[in-house]
Parts: structure tokens; C-alpha cells; sequence
């Protein structure tokens, strides 16, 4: 692929209840493969989504949040969560899955994929993107 | 410019739909081009030649294979989206030993790299949804 791009992919809904969250995360693996500048978002009920311990057996729905430690395998390890939507929800980065990537840069050291920002922050992230993909 | 479009409802249920396709025609009107109308989530459903609205209402399907027809527009379903949703063509039909198919004319199943293609050679990627 000749031209890199700044991806974007924004999700702001719970995982379960709707599939948006669901083939969102399909998207994202596909299109690492593209090898562009990717990065995700969670915001409002989409950092449920990265919640831990997720169980779906009452709900009769697959469980896809195991899917989410692969990311850092696919070079997709820049996730932004935004601080206001965690708060909000009762939840801190406590909560939430511990996903980390190795850093070819850098001897492969293993890294945070996850990184907590305000609405302010998201705002100047989103602000360079140019291609940005809302689920 | 160069639009790629990503539709993420079906039609009836949501306006995004007819919404994309108000943006679309007013988007070629003004001598934009249209990379690629991409379908995803529900939005397959926009892709099926058996939807049949009451006489007085518009046939969304209609509208965009006639949009697909007139600017040979590429309209791509989401084969992933469209196999859980029972969207098929010609193509899937034979793969998944269906009974048959419900492809509108206009449309064509592919994979999700196309949604991708289509953000890397747009200028600018307008999604409709909620």
C-alpha cells in the first residue's frame, strides 16, 4: 500500500444488546491488515467493551471480548478511552482488560495498548485522524 | 472530492439510509465522485431485490439500483454482515448451497477490505448511522 493513513475507529456502544460492537472489531482486524496508522476509541457505553471478566453464558450470546488481546498482535495498540465516559460509569482503568503490545521499536518490550484520555484530549486525537470509522 | 460511503442501517428502520442516498445524489449532483457505497451492519438489508414497500412509500432498494445504474456506482454488501442477515447472490448461493438468492441489481457482496480500500482512496468517509 503506497499511502499510510490515520485511522480511526470510534466505538461507543455497549458490547452486547447491539452487534456494532461486535462487527466493529471485525473491521478493526481486518484492516490492520492494510497496514495503516490505526488507532480505536471507546467512549459513552462503548468502554464496556473492554470491561473484564466479561460472561455471556445466561445471555446466549458469544462472548467476543477474548478478541480484543489479540489486537496488540495486529498492531493496532494505540486504544484511547475517554476518562469522562469511564467516570460517568463507575469504572477506572482497574476495570478494564490489561491489553498490551510489544514494541518493535523498542527490543520488544511489552507495552500499555490502553491509554486513559479526557473528552479534551480524544478531541485533539480525533481532530488529526483522516479516515474516521464510528460504530 | 472523493467520497467513500458507509451505510450502517437498514432501510425503513432508520433514516440513514435515504439519508445516504439524499447525500449521494446531492454529493454527484455537485460533481463529486463516489468511490464506493458500502453497506454494513443492517445496512445489507438495503441490499435485497425482495423488499417490497406499500405502493405509496419509496422503494429505497429501487433507488439506489437506479443510482448504481445511472453513475455506475459501486455498491458493495459486507459478505460477513450479509451471511448472518441472508443477504445472497449468485456467488453465495453456490458456497452456502442456498435455494436461492436476493441480490438488488447494482449491488455485489465482497469482503470488508473493501470498506477499507475504499477509506485509503477517498478523500473524505461519511458513515450513516446512529
Amino acid at each position: 500500500m503506497s499511502d499510510i493513513k490515520k485511522f480511526m475507529y470510534v466505538n461507543r456502544t455497549a458490547p452486547y444488546g447491539t452487534i456494532y460492537a461486535w462487527e466493529s472489531l471485525e473491521v478493526v482486524l481486518i484492516g490492520a491488515a492494510f497496514e495503516q496508522d490505526v488507532a480505536c476509541a471507546f467512549i459513552d457505553d462503548g468502554v464496556y467493551q473492554l470491561v473484564k471478566g466479561q460472561n455471556t453464558t445466561e445471555l446466549g450470546i458469544k462472548n467476543f471480548s477474548p478478541t480484543y488481546s489479540a489486537l496488540g498482535d495486529y498492531d493496532v495498540n494505540k486504544i484511547y478511552v475517554e476518562k469522562e465516559s469511564l467516570e460517568a460509569r463507575g469504572l477506572t482503568i482497574d476495570d478494564l482488560m490489561d491489553l498490551k503490545y510489544e514494541d518493535e521499536d523498542d527490543d520488544w518490550a511489552e507495552k500499555d495498548s490502553i491509554h486513559v484520555v479526557s473528552a479534551a484530549e480524544l478531541a485533539d486525537i480525533l481532530e488529526q485522524q483522516e479516515v474516521v470509522f464510528s460504530f | 472530492m472523493k467520497f467513500a460511503i458507509q451505510v450502517n442501517e437498514g432501510p425503513y428502520n432508520h433514516q440513514a439510509s435515504v439519508s445516504a442516498l439524499n447525500f449521494v445524489r446531492a454529493a454527484v449532483d455537485a460533481g463529486h465522485e463516489i468511490f464506493r457505497v458500502f453497506f454494513y451492519h443492517d445496512g445489507v438489508n438495503n441490499g435485497t431485490r425482495y423488499t417490497t414497500p406499500p405502493q405509496d412509500d419509496i422503494n429505497i432498494v429501487k433507488a439506489w439500483s437506479e443510482l448504481a445504474e445511472k453513475h455506475n456506482m459501486d455498491l458493495v454488501v459486507c459478505v460477513a454482515a450479509a451471511q448472518r442477515r441472508g443477504i445472497v447472490d449468485e456467488g453465495e448461493q453456490e458456497r452456502n448451497g442456498k435455494d436461492g438468492n436476493n441480490i438488488a441489481a447494482g449491488f455485489r457482496i465482497s469482503g470488508l477490505g473493501q470498506l477499507i480500500e475504499a477509506g485509503i482512496q477517498s478523500d473524505r468517509l461519511v458513515v450513516f448511522g446512529d
